[in-house]
Protein backbone atom coordinates (compact mmCIF):
# COMPACT_ATOMS: atom_id res chain seq x y z
CA UNK A 1 0.00 0.00 0.00
CA UNK A 2 1.24 3.49 -0.89
CA UNK A 3 0.41 6.13 1.73
CA UNK A 4 1.34 9.77 1.16
CA UNK A 5 1.61 11.58 4.50
CA UNK A 6 3.88 14.47 3.54
CA UNK A 7 1.23 17.03 2.61
CA UNK A 8 2.91 19.83 4.56
CA UNK A 9 5.85 19.46 2.17
CA UNK A 10 3.67 19.49 -0.92
CA UNK A 11 0.33 18.19 -2.11
CA UNK A 12 -1.07 16.37 -5.08
CA UNK A 13 -2.71 18.80 -7.53
CA UNK A 14 -6.50 18.71 -7.61
CA UNK A 15 -8.25 17.80 -10.86
CA UNK A 16 -9.81 21.27 -10.89
CA UNK A 17 -6.37 22.88 -10.62
CA UNK A 18 -4.95 20.82 -13.48
CA UNK A 19 -7.99 21.56 -15.65
CA UNK A 20 -7.66 25.28 -14.89
CA UNK A 21 -4.04 25.21 -15.97
CA UNK A 22 -4.19 23.40 -19.31
CA UNK A 23 -5.96 26.05 -21.47
CA UNK A 24 -3.16 28.53 -20.70
CA UNK A 25 -0.51 26.04 -21.78
CA UNK A 26 -2.22 24.74 -24.89
CA UNK A 27 -4.46 27.45 -26.38
CA UNK A 28 -4.32 30.78 -24.59
CA UNK A 29 -0.57 30.95 -24.16
CA UNK A 30 -0.28 34.67 -24.99
CA UNK A 31 1.66 37.09 -22.86
CA UNK A 32 -0.77 39.04 -20.64
CA UNK A 33 1.15 42.23 -21.44
CA UNK A 34 0.50 41.80 -25.19
CA UNK A 35 -2.07 43.87 -27.04
CA UNK A 36 -3.42 41.10 -29.28
CA UNK A 37 -6.56 39.20 -28.37
CA UNK A 38 -4.82 36.09 -27.12
CA UNK A 39 -2.66 38.18 -24.79
CA UNK A 40 -5.74 40.02 -23.59
CA UNK A 41 -7.54 36.74 -22.91
CA UNK A 42 -4.56 35.67 -20.81
CA UNK A 43 -4.74 39.02 -19.01
CA UNK A 44 -8.43 38.39 -18.29
CA UNK A 45 -7.56 34.99 -16.81
CA UNK A 46 -4.90 36.59 -14.65
CA UNK A 47 -7.31 39.21 -13.31
CA UNK A 48 -10.05 36.64 -12.79
CA UNK A 49 -7.62 34.59 -10.71
CA UNK A 50 -6.70 37.69 -8.71
CA UNK A 51 -10.36 38.24 -7.91
CA UNK A 52 -10.83 34.65 -6.79
CA UNK A 53 -7.80 34.81 -4.50
CA UNK A 54 -8.92 38.17 -3.08
CA UNK A 55 -12.39 36.82 -2.37
CA UNK A 56 -11.00 33.71 -0.63
CA UNK A 57 -8.80 35.83 1.63
CA UNK A 58 -11.22 38.68 2.34
CA UNK A 59 -9.00 41.13 0.43
CA UNK A 60 -9.37 43.53 -2.50
CA UNK A 61 -7.97 42.34 -5.87
CA UNK A 62 -5.57 45.30 -5.91
CA UNK A 63 -3.97 43.91 -2.78
CA UNK A 64 -2.99 40.58 -4.38
CA UNK A 65 0.51 40.16 -5.88
CA UNK A 66 1.46 36.90 -7.55
CA UNK A 67 4.95 35.63 -6.77
CA UNK A 68 7.03 32.51 -7.39
CA UNK A 69 5.94 31.05 -4.06
CA UNK A 70 5.77 31.46 -0.31
CA UNK A 71 9.48 32.09 0.19
CA UNK A 72 9.55 35.00 -2.26
CA UNK A 73 6.42 36.46 -0.66
CA UNK A 74 8.01 36.20 2.81
CA UNK A 75 11.21 37.87 1.60
CA UNK A 76 9.33 40.69 -0.12
CA UNK A 77 6.97 41.34 2.80
CA UNK A 78 9.75 41.56 5.36
CA UNK A 79 12.16 43.57 3.24
CA UNK A 80 9.34 46.00 2.31
CA UNK A 81 8.35 46.55 5.94
CA UNK A 82 12.01 47.01 6.88
CA UNK A 83 12.47 49.63 4.14
CA UNK A 84 9.35 51.46 5.33
CA UNK A 85 10.60 51.28 8.92
CA UNK A 86 14.06 52.47 8.04
CA UNK A 87 12.64 55.61 6.41
CA UNK A 88 11.02 56.43 9.77
CA UNK A 89 14.10 55.43 11.75
CA UNK A 90 12.37 52.33 13.13
CA UNK A 91 14.61 49.29 13.01
CA UNK A 92 13.11 46.72 15.38
CA UNK A 93 11.21 43.59 14.31
CA UNK A 94 9.27 41.07 16.41
CA UNK A 95 9.03 37.43 15.33
CA UNK A 96 9.00 33.93 16.85
CA UNK A 97 11.75 31.39 17.40
CA UNK A 98 10.12 28.78 15.16
CA UNK A 99 9.53 30.61 11.87
CA UNK A 100 10.28 29.12 8.48
CA UNK A 101 13.82 29.78 7.23
CA UNK A 102 12.42 32.06 4.49
CA UNK A 103 11.58 34.42 7.36
CA UNK A 104 14.52 33.65 9.68
CA UNK A 105 17.18 34.03 7.00
CA UNK A 106 15.67 37.28 5.72
CA UNK A 107 15.67 38.63 9.28
CA UNK A 108 19.27 37.49 9.77
CA UNK A 109 20.19 39.52 6.69
CA UNK A 110 18.46 42.58 8.20
CA UNK A 111 20.27 42.08 11.52
CA UNK A 112 23.54 42.42 9.61
CA UNK A 113 22.20 45.74 8.28
CA UNK A 114 21.61 47.09 11.78
CA UNK A 115 18.08 45.92 12.54
CA UNK A 116 17.33 44.30 15.90
CA UNK A 117 15.01 41.31 16.04
CA UNK A 118 13.13 39.92 19.05
CA UNK A 119 12.52 36.16 18.75
CA UNK A 120 9.54 35.29 20.95
CA UNK A 121 9.91 32.06 22.88
CA UNK A 122 7.34 29.43 21.90
CA UNK A 123 7.54 27.36 25.11
CA UNK A 124 7.06 23.62 25.46
CA UNK A 125 3.60 23.78 23.92
CA UNK A 126 4.94 25.42 20.76
CA UNK A 127 2.84 28.55 20.64
CA UNK A 128 2.89 32.23 21.55
CA UNK A 129 0.34 34.62 23.04
CA UNK A 130 -0.72 38.02 21.76
CA UNK A 131 0.43 39.32 25.14
CA UNK A 132 4.02 38.30 24.32
CA UNK A 133 3.75 40.27 21.10
CA UNK A 134 2.32 43.31 22.90
CA UNK A 135 5.13 43.20 25.46
CA UNK A 136 7.81 42.96 22.78
CA UNK A 137 6.63 45.93 20.69
CA UNK A 138 8.63 49.10 21.29
CA UNK A 139 8.63 52.63 19.84
CA UNK A 140 11.14 51.38 17.27
CA UNK A 141 9.15 48.37 16.06
CA UNK A 142 8.38 48.51 12.34
CA UNK A 143 7.09 44.96 11.85
CA UNK A 144 5.64 41.96 13.62
CA UNK A 145 6.01 38.80 11.53
CA UNK A 146 4.67 35.51 12.87
CA UNK A 147 3.65 32.41 11.01
CA UNK A 148 -0.07 31.57 10.93
CA UNK A 149 0.64 27.91 11.66
CA UNK A 150 3.89 26.06 12.18
CA UNK A 151 5.06 23.85 9.32
CA UNK A 152 6.65 21.19 11.51
CA UNK A 153 4.56 20.80 14.65
CA UNK A 154 1.27 22.25 13.37
CA UNK A 155 0.51 24.81 16.10
CA UNK A 156 -1.92 27.52 14.97
CA UNK A 157 -0.97 30.91 16.38
CA UNK A 158 -3.57 33.37 17.79
CA UNK A 159 -3.49 35.48 14.61
CA UNK A 160 -6.65 37.54 15.24
CA UNK A 161 -5.38 38.58 18.66
CA UNK A 162 -1.90 39.37 17.36
CA UNK A 163 -3.49 41.33 14.50
CA UNK A 164 -5.56 43.35 16.97
CA UNK A 165 -2.48 44.16 19.07
CA UNK A 166 -0.51 45.30 16.01
CA UNK A 167 -3.36 47.44 14.72
CA UNK A 168 -3.77 49.10 18.10
CA UNK A 169 -0.04 49.79 18.36
CA UNK A 170 0.12 50.87 14.69
CA UNK A 171 2.76 48.31 13.77
CA UNK A 172 2.68 46.41 10.45
CA UNK A 173 1.72 42.76 10.80
CA UNK A 174 2.88 40.10 8.33
CA UNK A 175 1.97 36.44 8.60
CA UNK A 176 3.51 33.51 6.74
CA UNK A 177 0.28 31.61 6.17
CA UNK A 178 1.74 28.98 3.84
CA UNK A 179 0.53 26.09 6.01
CA UNK A 180 -2.80 27.67 6.92
CA UNK A 181 -4.46 28.97 3.75
CA UNK A 182 -6.85 26.39 2.35
CA UNK A 183 -6.77 24.41 5.59
CA UNK A 184 -8.22 26.74 8.25
CA UNK A 185 -10.31 29.93 7.97
CA UNK A 186 -8.20 32.93 6.97
CA UNK A 187 -9.60 36.43 6.52
CA UNK A 188 -7.13 39.30 6.28
CA UNK A 189 -9.72 42.02 6.98
CA UNK A 190 -11.25 40.38 10.05
CA UNK A 191 -7.86 39.32 11.40
CA UNK A 192 -6.17 42.72 10.87
CA UNK A 193 -3.43 41.22 8.72
CA UNK A 194 -1.41 43.78 6.73
CA UNK A 195 0.64 41.30 4.73
CA UNK A 196 0.25 37.56 4.15
CA UNK A 197 2.26 34.97 2.22
CA UNK A 198 0.83 31.82 0.71
CA UNK A 199 1.98 29.07 -1.61
CA UNK A 200 -0.11 27.25 -4.22
CA UNK A 201 1.27 23.75 -3.82
CA UNK A 202 0.28 23.45 -0.16
CA UNK A 203 -3.44 23.25 -1.01
CA UNK A 204 -3.46 21.08 -4.15
CA UNK A 205 -2.31 23.81 -6.52
CA UNK A 206 0.93 23.86 -8.53
CA UNK A 207 4.49 24.48 -7.32
CA UNK A 208 6.31 27.67 -8.28
CA UNK A 209 3.45 30.07 -7.68
CA UNK A 210 2.43 31.96 -4.58
CA UNK A 211 0.82 35.14 -3.40
CA UNK A 212 1.77 38.13 -1.36
CA UNK A 213 -1.24 39.98 -0.01
CA UNK A 214 -0.34 43.54 0.96
CA UNK A 215 -2.99 45.87 2.35
CA UNK A 216 -3.46 49.18 0.53
CA UNK A 217 -1.00 51.68 1.93
CA UNK A 218 1.82 49.17 2.36
CA UNK A 219 4.64 50.29 0.08
CA UNK A 220 6.10 47.15 -1.44
CA UNK A 221 9.76 47.08 -2.39
CA UNK A 222 10.39 45.26 -5.64
CA UNK A 223 12.80 42.31 -5.35
CA UNK A 224 12.84 41.61 -9.08
CA UNK A 225 13.29 44.47 -11.52
CA UNK A 226 12.62 44.51 -15.23
CA UNK A 227 8.98 45.12 -15.99
CA UNK A 228 5.69 46.67 -14.95
CA UNK A 229 3.95 43.42 -14.08
CA UNK A 230 2.04 43.17 -10.78
CA UNK A 231 1.67 46.96 -10.67
CA UNK A 232 5.48 47.30 -10.94
CA UNK A 233 6.05 45.41 -7.71
CA UNK A 234 7.14 42.12 -9.25
CA UNK A 235 8.69 42.06 -12.70
CA UNK A 236 8.56 39.03 -14.95
CA UNK A 237 5.96 37.57 -17.30
CA UNK A 238 3.15 36.21 -15.17
CA UNK A 239 2.80 32.46 -14.75
CA UNK A 240 -0.75 32.55 -16.08
CA UNK A 241 -1.30 28.77 -16.09
CA UNK A 242 0.08 28.39 -12.57
CA UNK A 243 -1.83 31.40 -11.27
CA UNK A 244 -5.11 30.13 -12.77
CA UNK A 245 -4.49 26.74 -11.18
CA UNK A 246 -3.65 28.30 -7.81
CA UNK A 247 -6.93 30.22 -7.90
CA UNK A 248 -8.90 27.09 -8.82
CA UNK A 249 -7.24 25.09 -6.04
CA UNK A 250 -7.85 27.81 -3.47
CA UNK A 251 -11.44 28.24 -4.56
CA UNK A 252 -12.01 24.49 -4.14
CA UNK A 253 -10.26 24.31 -0.79
CA UNK A 254 -12.24 27.31 0.48
CA UNK A 255 -15.56 25.86 -0.69
CA UNK A 256 -14.85 22.53 1.03
CA UNK A 257 -13.09 24.01 4.06
CA UNK A 258 -15.56 23.02 6.81
CA UNK A 259 -16.14 19.56 5.39
CA UNK A 260 -12.40 18.89 4.91
CA UNK A 261 -11.44 20.22 8.32
CA UNK A 262 -13.87 17.86 9.99
CA UNK A 263 -12.84 14.86 7.89
CA UNK A 264 -9.08 15.40 8.18
CA UNK A 265 -9.22 16.22 11.90
CA UNK A 266 -11.01 12.96 12.63
CA UNK A 267 -8.26 10.95 10.88
CA UNK A 268 -5.56 13.09 12.53
CA UNK A 269 -7.00 12.40 15.96
CA UNK A 270 -7.20 8.68 15.24
CA UNK A 271 -3.54 8.72 14.24
CA UNK A 272 -2.50 10.73 17.31
CA UNK A 273 -4.50 8.48 19.62
CA UNK A 274 -2.96 5.31 18.15
CA UNK A 275 0.62 6.58 18.17
CA UNK A 276 0.30 7.85 21.74
CA UNK A 277 0.22 4.22 22.87
CA UNK A 278 3.87 3.80 21.80
CA UNK A 279 5.81 4.06 25.07
CA UNK A 280 8.38 6.84 25.52
CA UNK A 281 6.98 9.07 22.79
CA UNK A 282 5.53 12.55 22.74
CA UNK A 283 3.15 14.52 20.52
CA UNK A 284 4.74 17.86 19.67
CA UNK A 285 2.91 21.13 19.13
CA UNK A 286 -0.29 22.62 20.42
CA UNK A 287 -2.83 19.89 21.11
CA UNK A 288 -5.88 22.12 20.76
CA UNK A 289 -4.92 24.91 18.38
CA UNK A 290 -3.53 22.58 15.75
CA UNK A 291 -3.64 22.24 11.96
CA UNK A 292 -6.28 19.66 10.97
CA UNK A 293 -3.74 17.57 9.06
CA UNK A 294 -0.66 17.68 11.32
CA UNK A 295 0.68 14.84 13.45
CA UNK A 296 4.18 15.23 14.87
CA UNK A 297 5.85 12.85 17.31
CA UNK A 298 9.25 12.22 18.85
CA UNK A 299 10.16 8.64 19.71
CA UNK A 300 12.89 8.12 22.26
CA UNK A 301 15.95 5.99 21.44
CA UNK A 302 15.77 6.15 17.64
CA UNK A 303 16.81 8.50 14.88
CA UNK A 304 14.43 10.09 12.38
CA UNK A 305 16.12 9.28 9.09
CA UNK A 306 16.22 5.54 9.68
CA UNK A 307 12.57 5.76 10.72
CA UNK A 308 11.69 7.45 7.41
CA UNK A 309 13.69 4.93 5.36
CA UNK A 310 11.96 1.98 6.99
CA UNK A 311 8.53 3.59 6.62
CA UNK A 312 9.33 4.11 2.94
CA UNK A 313 9.84 0.34 2.71
CA UNK A 314 6.24 0.01 3.91
CA UNK A 315 5.17 2.49 1.22
CA UNK A 316 4.59 5.28 3.75
CA UNK A 317 5.94 8.65 2.66
CA UNK A 318 6.56 10.87 5.67
CA UNK A 319 9.06 13.44 6.83
CA UNK A 320 11.12 14.39 9.83
CA UNK A 321 12.81 17.43 11.30
CA UNK A 322 15.80 15.16 11.62
CA UNK A 323 19.29 16.46 11.02
CA UNK A 324 20.32 13.64 8.74
CA UNK A 325 17.62 14.38 6.18
CA UNK A 326 18.82 17.95 5.78
CA UNK A 327 22.51 17.13 5.66
CA UNK A 328 23.42 19.09 8.77
CA UNK A 329 24.17 17.68 12.19
CA UNK A 330 21.81 20.05 13.96
CA UNK A 331 18.28 18.88 14.57
CA UNK A 332 15.27 21.04 13.74
CA UNK A 333 15.31 24.55 15.22
CA UNK A 334 11.58 24.13 15.86
CA UNK A 335 12.08 21.11 18.13
CA UNK A 336 14.94 22.81 19.96
CA UNK A 337 12.71 25.90 20.35
CA UNK A 338 10.06 23.85 22.16
CA UNK A 339 12.74 22.68 24.56
CA UNK A 340 13.62 19.18 23.38
CA UNK A 341 17.21 18.06 23.97
CA UNK A 342 19.08 17.10 20.77
CA UNK A 343 18.71 13.40 21.52
CA UNK A 344 14.90 13.61 21.47
CA UNK A 345 14.77 16.07 18.59
CA UNK A 346 16.67 13.56 16.43
CA UNK A 347 13.86 11.00 16.76
CA UNK A 348 11.10 13.02 15.13
CA UNK A 349 8.40 12.05 12.66
CA UNK A 350 5.96 14.34 10.86
CA UNK A 351 2.85 12.86 9.25
CA UNK A 352 0.68 15.35 7.38
CA UNK A 353 -2.71 14.43 5.97
CA UNK A 354 -4.88 15.89 3.23
CA UNK A 355 -8.46 15.57 2.08
CA UNK A 356 -7.34 12.63 -0.04
CA UNK A 357 -6.09 10.62 2.96
CA UNK A 358 -8.29 7.59 3.68
CA UNK A 359 -9.21 5.72 6.85
CA UNK A 360 -7.66 2.57 5.39
CA UNK A 361 -4.34 4.41 4.97
CA UNK A 362 -4.41 5.60 8.57
CA UNK A 363 -5.15 2.07 9.82
CA UNK A 364 -2.24 0.71 7.77
CA UNK A 365 0.08 3.46 9.11
CA UNK A 366 -0.97 2.73 12.67
CA UNK A 367 0.03 -0.88 12.17
CA UNK A 368 3.37 -0.04 10.53
CA UNK A 369 4.80 2.65 12.81
CA UNK A 370 4.92 0.66 16.07
CA UNK A 371 6.66 -2.18 14.16
CA UNK A 372 9.25 0.17 12.69
CA UNK A 373 9.89 1.92 16.00
CA UNK A 374 10.34 -1.44 17.75
CA UNK A 375 12.70 -2.66 15.02
CA UNK A 376 14.96 0.39 15.36
CA UNK A 377 14.87 0.38 19.15
CA UNK A 378 16.02 -3.25 19.08
CA UNK A 379 19.32 -2.17 17.55
CA UNK A 380 19.80 1.06 19.49
CA UNK A 381 22.45 1.11 22.22
CA UNK A 382 20.78 4.13 23.88
CA UNK A 383 17.51 2.25 24.06
CA UNK A 384 19.29 -0.72 25.70
CA UNK A 385 20.94 1.54 28.28
CA UNK A 386 17.57 3.07 29.10
CA UNK A 387 15.70 -0.21 29.39
CA UNK A 388 18.50 -1.63 31.58
CA UNK A 389 18.26 1.42 33.83
CA UNK A 390 21.77 2.70 33.01
CA UNK A 391 20.38 5.93 31.56
CA UNK A 392 17.10 7.68 32.40
CA UNK A 393 14.16 7.85 30.02
CA UNK A 394 13.49 11.42 28.94
CA UNK A 395 9.95 10.81 27.67
CA UNK A 396 7.13 9.05 29.52
CA UNK B 1 19.23 8.98 -8.21
CA UNK B 2 18.49 7.45 -4.84
CA UNK B 3 20.22 8.85 -1.77
CA UNK B 4 21.83 5.50 -0.97
CA UNK B 5 23.31 2.66 -3.00
CA UNK B 6 21.57 -0.73 -3.08
CA UNK B 7 24.36 -2.10 -0.84
CA UNK B 8 23.68 0.54 1.80
CA UNK B 9 19.96 -0.15 1.67
CA UNK B 10 20.56 -3.90 1.89
CA UNK B 11 22.72 -3.53 5.02
CA UNK B 12 20.25 -1.03 6.46
CA UNK B 13 17.22 -3.28 5.85
CA UNK B 14 18.94 -6.49 6.92
CA UNK B 15 21.80 -5.48 9.16
CA UNK B 16 24.33 -8.27 9.83
CA UNK B 17 25.66 -9.05 13.31
CA UNK B 18 23.14 -6.99 15.27
CA UNK B 19 22.99 -7.32 19.02
CA UNK B 20 25.09 -7.77 22.13
CA UNK B 21 27.87 -10.29 22.80
CA UNK B 22 27.42 -11.36 26.41
CA UNK B 23 30.97 -12.77 26.53
CA UNK B 24 32.62 -9.89 24.68
CA UNK B 25 36.19 -9.15 25.75
CA UNK B 26 36.48 -5.84 23.90
CA UNK B 27 33.78 -3.16 23.63
CA UNK B 28 34.00 0.18 21.83
CA UNK B 29 31.42 2.96 21.76
CA UNK B 30 31.69 6.21 19.78
CA UNK B 31 29.49 9.16 18.92
CA UNK B 32 26.88 10.84 21.08
CA UNK B 33 23.16 11.28 21.14
CA UNK B 34 23.51 15.01 20.60
CA UNK B 35 24.89 14.48 17.11
CA UNK B 36 22.37 11.75 16.44
CA UNK B 37 24.84 8.85 16.06
CA UNK B 38 26.03 6.26 18.58
CA UNK B 39 27.81 3.09 17.55
CA UNK B 40 28.75 0.26 19.88
CA UNK B 41 30.92 -2.68 18.78
CA UNK B 42 31.33 -5.91 20.79
CA UNK B 43 34.31 -8.18 20.05
CA UNK B 44 35.01 -11.74 21.12
CA UNK B 45 38.72 -12.22 20.53
CA UNK B 46 40.21 -15.73 20.66
CA UNK B 47 43.93 -16.26 20.01
CA UNK B 48 44.27 -12.87 18.35
CA UNK B 49 41.37 -13.59 15.97
CA UNK B 50 37.97 -11.86 16.00
CA UNK B 51 35.92 -14.99 16.62
CA UNK B 52 32.66 -13.03 16.86
CA UNK B 53 31.47 -9.46 16.53
CA UNK B 54 28.16 -7.69 17.14
CA UNK B 55 26.98 -4.11 17.00
CA UNK B 56 24.26 -1.73 18.14
CA UNK B 57 23.65 1.62 16.47
CA UNK B 58 21.47 4.63 17.12
CA UNK B 59 21.56 6.71 13.99
CA UNK B 60 20.61 7.25 10.39
CA UNK B 61 20.45 4.67 7.63
CA UNK B 62 24.09 5.06 6.64
CA UNK B 63 25.24 4.76 10.27
CA UNK B 64 23.42 1.43 10.59
CA UNK B 65 24.70 0.21 7.20
CA UNK B 66 28.29 1.32 7.98
CA UNK B 67 28.35 -0.59 11.26
CA UNK B 68 26.84 -3.66 9.66
CA UNK B 69 29.39 -3.62 6.81
CA UNK B 70 32.30 -2.94 9.18
CA UNK B 71 31.45 -5.97 11.32
CA UNK B 72 31.29 -8.14 8.19
CA UNK B 73 34.72 -6.89 7.10
CA UNK B 74 36.45 -7.80 10.37
CA UNK B 75 34.67 -10.99 11.38
CA UNK B 76 37.11 -13.92 11.54
CA UNK B 77 40.09 -11.65 10.85
CA UNK B 78 43.18 -11.19 13.05
CA UNK B 79 43.15 -8.08 15.25
CA UNK B 80 46.09 -6.65 13.31
CA UNK B 81 43.98 -6.72 10.16
CA UNK B 82 40.93 -5.18 11.87
CA UNK B 83 43.13 -2.30 12.95
CA UNK B 84 43.97 -1.50 9.35
CA UNK B 85 40.31 -1.16 8.39
CA UNK B 86 39.77 2.39 7.15
CA UNK B 87 36.58 4.35 6.71
CA UNK B 88 37.36 4.45 2.97
CA UNK B 89 37.29 0.64 2.90
CA UNK B 90 33.88 0.65 4.60
CA UNK B 91 32.58 3.30 2.21
CA UNK B 92 33.89 1.41 -0.84
CA UNK B 93 32.39 -1.86 0.35
CA UNK B 94 29.04 -0.06 0.55
CA UNK B 95 29.44 1.22 -3.05
CA UNK B 96 29.84 4.75 -1.71
CA UNK B 97 28.07 7.10 0.69
CA UNK B 98 26.77 10.63 0.11
CA UNK B 99 29.40 13.26 1.04
CA UNK B 100 27.59 14.41 4.19
CA UNK B 101 27.35 10.78 5.40
CA UNK B 102 31.05 9.92 5.21
CA UNK B 103 31.32 10.62 8.96
CA UNK B 104 29.21 7.46 9.53
CA UNK B 105 31.97 5.30 8.06
CA UNK B 106 34.52 7.19 10.20
CA UNK B 107 32.47 6.30 13.28
CA UNK B 108 32.57 2.62 12.28
CA UNK B 109 36.36 2.69 11.92
CA UNK B 110 36.70 4.43 15.29
CA UNK B 111 34.29 2.10 17.09
CA UNK B 112 36.34 -0.90 16.00
CA UNK B 113 39.62 0.76 17.03
CA UNK B 114 38.14 1.59 20.40
CA UNK B 115 36.89 -1.99 20.91
CA UNK B 116 40.36 -3.36 20.08
CA UNK B 117 41.95 -0.86 22.46
CA UNK B 118 39.52 -1.97 25.18
CA UNK B 119 40.56 -5.59 24.53
CA UNK B 120 44.28 -4.72 24.80
CA UNK B 121 43.71 -2.83 28.04
CA UNK B 122 41.65 -5.63 29.61
CA UNK B 123 44.30 -8.20 28.67
CA UNK B 124 47.18 -5.96 29.74
CA UNK B 125 48.64 -6.25 26.26
CA UNK B 126 51.24 -3.66 25.22
CA UNK B 127 50.09 -1.58 22.25
CA UNK B 128 51.39 1.13 19.98
CA UNK B 129 49.84 4.35 21.38
CA UNK B 130 50.35 6.09 18.03
CA UNK B 131 47.88 3.68 16.45
CA UNK B 132 45.09 4.70 18.84
CA UNK B 133 45.76 8.41 19.28
CA UNK B 134 42.56 9.42 17.46
CA UNK B 135 40.24 7.28 19.52
CA UNK B 136 41.96 7.68 22.89
CA UNK B 137 41.77 11.46 22.81
CA UNK B 138 38.05 11.28 22.27
CA UNK B 139 37.44 8.93 25.17
CA UNK B 140 35.04 10.06 27.88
Amino acid sequence: MQVYLDNAATTKMSRAAIDAMLPYLEETYGNPSALHSMGQRAKEALEAARQVVARCLGAHPDEIYFTSGGSEADNQAILSAAAMGERKGKKHIVTTAFEHHAVLHTLAKLEKQGFTVTYLSVGGKGNISARQVADAITEDTCLVTTMFANNEIGSILPISEIGAVCRERKVLFHTDAVQAVGHVPVNVAEMNIDMLSLSGHKFHGPKGVGVLYARKGVALTSLIEGGAQERSRRAGTENVAGISALAAALSGATARLDENMEKVKRLRDKLICGLSSIPHSVLNGDRVSRLPGNVHFCFEGIEGESLLLLLDEYGIEASSGSACTSGSLDPSHVLLAIGHPHEIAHGSLRLTLSEYTTEEEIDYTLKAIPEVVARLRALSPIWRDKTEGKKPFLLK
Amino acid sequence: MALYSEKVMDHFRNPRNVGVLEDANGIGEVGNAKCGDIMKIYLKVVDGIIADVKFETFGCGSAIASSSMATELIKGKPLSEALTLTNQAVTEALDGLPAHKIHCSVLAEEAIKRAVLDYYKRQGIEYDKELFKDVEEGED
